[in-house]
């Protein structure tokens, strides 16, 4: 993701903030994201205006602390495309897509510097520049360096109304801004990540009977269902074995303290996303239920905060539903698995030397060769496996 | 109530639950999940909508009898 639009501000100059409050929306290529406050403080100043395009990692708002003087500059996270997630966001942090302060400035004042002074531009730039006849001054970068053909807006117009969104502007819109991100990050997978896959198949009739007894005693709107099952499993068992749950950044293995699952969700016509179910760590099965149901509804709606699409530690894709045996998962840079679930069907299963009928789930797990071995993943499914045998230890 | 008339209810819970489906999308005798892309979540959430309106609750256990509109509207009729 390169840029997103601000579209709305919940908060004035002047409102005291709250950790963890909205303060805005932006549109991006997932969608309408959310944007948090990571530390209390009083809004000073609003440095973009609503419906302005921006790009990645520009300054949005000013927050002071209200004891110290000092004053923080809000930014979103860095997307993960761009950066490696942490598991924390960096400290007082709404990074966001926005341009720069200095490019905001008028075209006048940037026109008196004299072309012959101290522009750089390179040949290709400066033909371009002649035969549109545009003037070099009104390109110059604000850091000196040289000005590249890629700096030249195709036509004319374009430069004639330099404004805060000119270095977006000038880039050619995706067609379809969704696509565009997965495709980025899918090629940078299949790239640079040596995947290993291992699959194993679990009996899942004691899970589903647990589940039926469990449900037959609540109400409709109370029941649990499988995939929510399934995820808590899974979360379990990546308590047993963190090694999955968390990045390979610089050549590092990191471990994630906390577990953020990115659950695939289809949006049917629109794709599909994998936003974060958050610390699923600490919730029960009641809660994991709650809140995957809310996480649904939120992603269907189109309403996800920014850190539920910026802070996966993990995937989990589900595709059961839609009658895949096994899921062979992409891992989601810089994350270091991927868990693929697919549908539960009736299968012949050996007990003893007998041969009868279970319903049965193939789990998969796709992991990054670089950060950890066939037997880390081994491990996970058999924790996974084990976990399904005794459901009771899910609650 | 009439076969029928049920068969419309489900019909409207189905575009209620997914909004960007369109009515002559929906087949009567395909899987609904698997023709629409319904998850399990919408797909719970529709028969938490039917039971209100139509006042049958349908066990897990019989999910598979319930699988296309018209195999579910059949068995809301039957337990009327």
């Amino acid at each position: 993701m390169e840029s997103a639009i601000l579209m709305e501000w919940h908060v004035q100059v002047g409102d005291v903030v709250k950790k963890g409050q909205v303060i805005g929306e932006v549109e991006t290529s997932k969608g309408v994201i959310e944007i948090e406050v990571f530390e209390n403080g009083v809004i000073t100043e609003l440095l973009v205006e609503e419906e302005s395009d921006c790009a990645v990692g520009t300054p949005l708002a000013i927050i002071s602390n209200e004891s110290a003087t000092q004053e923080e500059v809000i930014q979103e996270k860095p997307q993960k495309e761009e950066a490696p997630i942490e598991p924390t966001p960096p400290q007082s942090v709404v990074q966001e897509e926005q341009p720069k302060p200095p490019k905001v400035e008028e075209p006048k004042e940037v026109s008196t510097i004299k072309p012959s002074d101290r522009i750089q531009i390179s040949p290709a730039a400066k033909k371009r520049v002649q035969e549109l006849g545009i003037d070099i001054a009104t390109l110059a970068k604000e850091d000196g360096s040289p000005i590249q053909l890629q700096d030249i807006p195709t036509t004319k117009d374009n430069v004639e109304k330099p404004t805060k969104q000119e270095q977006v502007t000038s880039k050619e819109k995706p067609k379809d801004p969704m696509r565009n991100a997965i495709a980025k990050a899918m090629s940078l997978s299949n790239r640079e990540i040596p995947h290993y896959y291992l699959n194993t198949t679990i009996n899942v009739t004691p899970a589903l009977k647990f589940l039926e007894e469990l449900n037959a005693q609540r109400d409709i709107s109370k029941r649990i269902l499988p995939a929510t099952l399934l995820i808590r499993a899974c979360v379990k068992a990546l308590q047993a074995v963190p090694q999955l749950n968390g990045f390979w950044v610089e050549n590092e293995h990191q471990i994630s303290p906390t577990i953020n699952p990115g659950v695939a969700i289809a949006l049917r016509k629109k794709g599909l996303i994998t936003p974060a179910l958050l610390d699923a760590g600490s919730l029960s099965l009641d809660e994991t239920m709650e809140q995957f149901g809310d996480l649904i509804k939120r992603a269907r709606g189109g309403k996800l905060k920014g850190s539920e699409l910026s802070q996966q530690t993990i995937t989990i894709s589900n595709l059961g539903d839609l009658g895949v045996d096994e899921v062979y998962g992409v891992i989601y840079p810089p994350q270091v698995a991927v868990i693929g679930l697919g549908r539960i069907s009736d299968a012949p299963w050996v007990i003893g030397d007998g041969l009868t009928v279970r319903k049965v789930l193939k789990a998969t797990i796709a992991g990054d060769h670089r950060a950890t071995d066939g037997r880390t993943g081994a491990l996970f499914l058999d924790k996974l496996d084990k976990l399904l045998q005794n459901p009771k230890e899910l609650l | 109530m009439t076969q029928i008339e049920i068969q419309n209810i489900i019909i409207e819970e189905i575009l209620n639950i997914a909004p960007d489906i369109e009515e002559d999308e929906i087949e009567l005798n395909e899987n609904i999940q698997r023709s629409l892309e319904i998850d399990s979540f919408d797909f719970l959430n529709m028969l938490v909508a039917l039971k209100e309106r139509i006042g049958v609750e349908v066990p897990e256990a019989d999910y598979a009898k319930v699988d296309t509109v018209e195999n579910m509207s059949g068995y809301f009729m039957e337990r009327l």
